[in-house]
């Protein structure tokens, strides 16, 4: 697709053709990636953030995340949107990650003690009362809560719906699961957090 | 949020509430931990950690390495020591075997001579060889 335009442009002139040097093929697809970093690296960082909850370990797989993609963005043919095949890289990476790791134990104590505080901290303040804003931060926490308890896959699904705002398609693409297993999944995240707000965990 | 595919449990305003609130916190998070100021470590390399690094490497290789060569020498030694047994019992049943044979030959000269009697006395030699011929009969079925 991208390959295609500067061939049809020379075409369209009327013009003899000039051969395109391998420097010149490479700098083309180099330019659109590095506009996708810029634009897709905060949502990345961002969806691995609240997956992992630790900044650093995020920062390393986002890094990994695109340097996968610049491997592999020759072969991407844009069947789904960047975003959508980027996501897809880093559900698969974290997912690596929660294989490699050993220690179940540890796991679960990182992920259940140290990074939910941190985590539950981060409040934009707003307009609001100092009443609204204590609220707000027991409802974060609450939902935080259920978001440690989730399954690995419950979590993907959950976080991007809920923080990264997707469809249910783009979901089912990038988690390899089909429209009605998200559905079904996001259900029940969905009910967990209801019986944790209503104190019924 | 504007989703096409809005889930029926996506309606309750308190749920709603709950994840636009998880959602901004989540979002002004991650901002900030983009934005925090990054310091590069240098890492500090101990001059002492260096060579206590290589002095270790060199004795591992220096112990493996002097190992390996009195294993060798050992080795060929002890095949060296076999070859020499090997061959002194070779040689010793060598002088057995040519002991026997001399002994051998020489009974047979002396019964040679022996039998080197007048003609007038030969019927007493056959009887002679015939007693010899059983003395040593017997003698076989006595070992």
């Amino acid at each position: 697709m991208r390959h295609t335009g500067s061939s049809t442009k020379s075409m369209a002139a009327g013009t003899p053709i000039q051969p395109i040097t391998a420097g010149a093929a490479e700098e083309i697809p180099a330019q659109d990636f590095s506009s996708v970093v810029e634009t897709h690296r905060p949502q990345i960082f961002r969806f691995l953030l609240a997956s992992l909850r630790d900044v650093d370990l995020a920062e390393t797989l986002t890094q990994e995340c695109f340097l996968k993609a610049h491997r592999n963005w020759i072969s991407f043919r844009g069947d789904s949107s960047p975003m959508t095949w980027l996501m897809r890289i880093a559900i698969n990476l974290q997912k690596d990650h929660w294989r490699n790791r050993r220690l179940q134990f540890w796991r679960t104590t990182r992920a259940n003690a140290v990074d939910l505080d941190e985590a539950g901290d981060w409040l934009p303040s707003g307009e609001r009362t100092a009443e609204q804003q204590m609220l707000a931060r027991e409802q974060v926490a609450q939902v935080w809560e259920v978001v440690g308890r989730l399954s690995e896959r419950q979590r993907t699904v959950f976080l991007l719906r809920y923080v990264e705002e997707r469809e249910l398609s783009e979901i089912a693409q990038a988690t390899g699961l089909s429209e009605g297993t998200v559905k079904a999944h996001l259900s029940r995240a969905l009910g967990k957090v209801r019986a944790e707000m209503r104190g019924k965990p | 949020m504007n989703w096409h595919d809005r889930l029926p449990d996506e309606d309750d305003p308190e749920l709603k509430r709950a994840l636009s609130n998880f959602k901004a916190s989540v979002d002004a998070w991650s901002e900030n931990a983009m934005l925090r100021p990054r310091t590069a470590m240098k890492p500090v390399r101990h001059a002492w950690r260096l060579a206590a690094g290589w002095a270790l490497g060199c004795a591992v290789v220096a112990t493996t390495v002097s190992g390996a060569l009195y294993e060798r020498q050992h080795r060929q030694e002890l095949a060296r020591l076999a070859a020499a047994r090997t061959s002194a019992e070779k040689a010793a049943q060598q002088r057995a075997m040519s002991i026997e044979t001399d002994q051998d030959l020489l009974a047979n000269v002396d019964s040679d001579i022996s039998r080197a009697v007048p003609a007038a006395m030969e019927p007493l030699a056959q009887m002679m060889d015939t007693d010899q011929a059983e003395n040593d009969a017997t003698k076989h079925g006595t070992k």
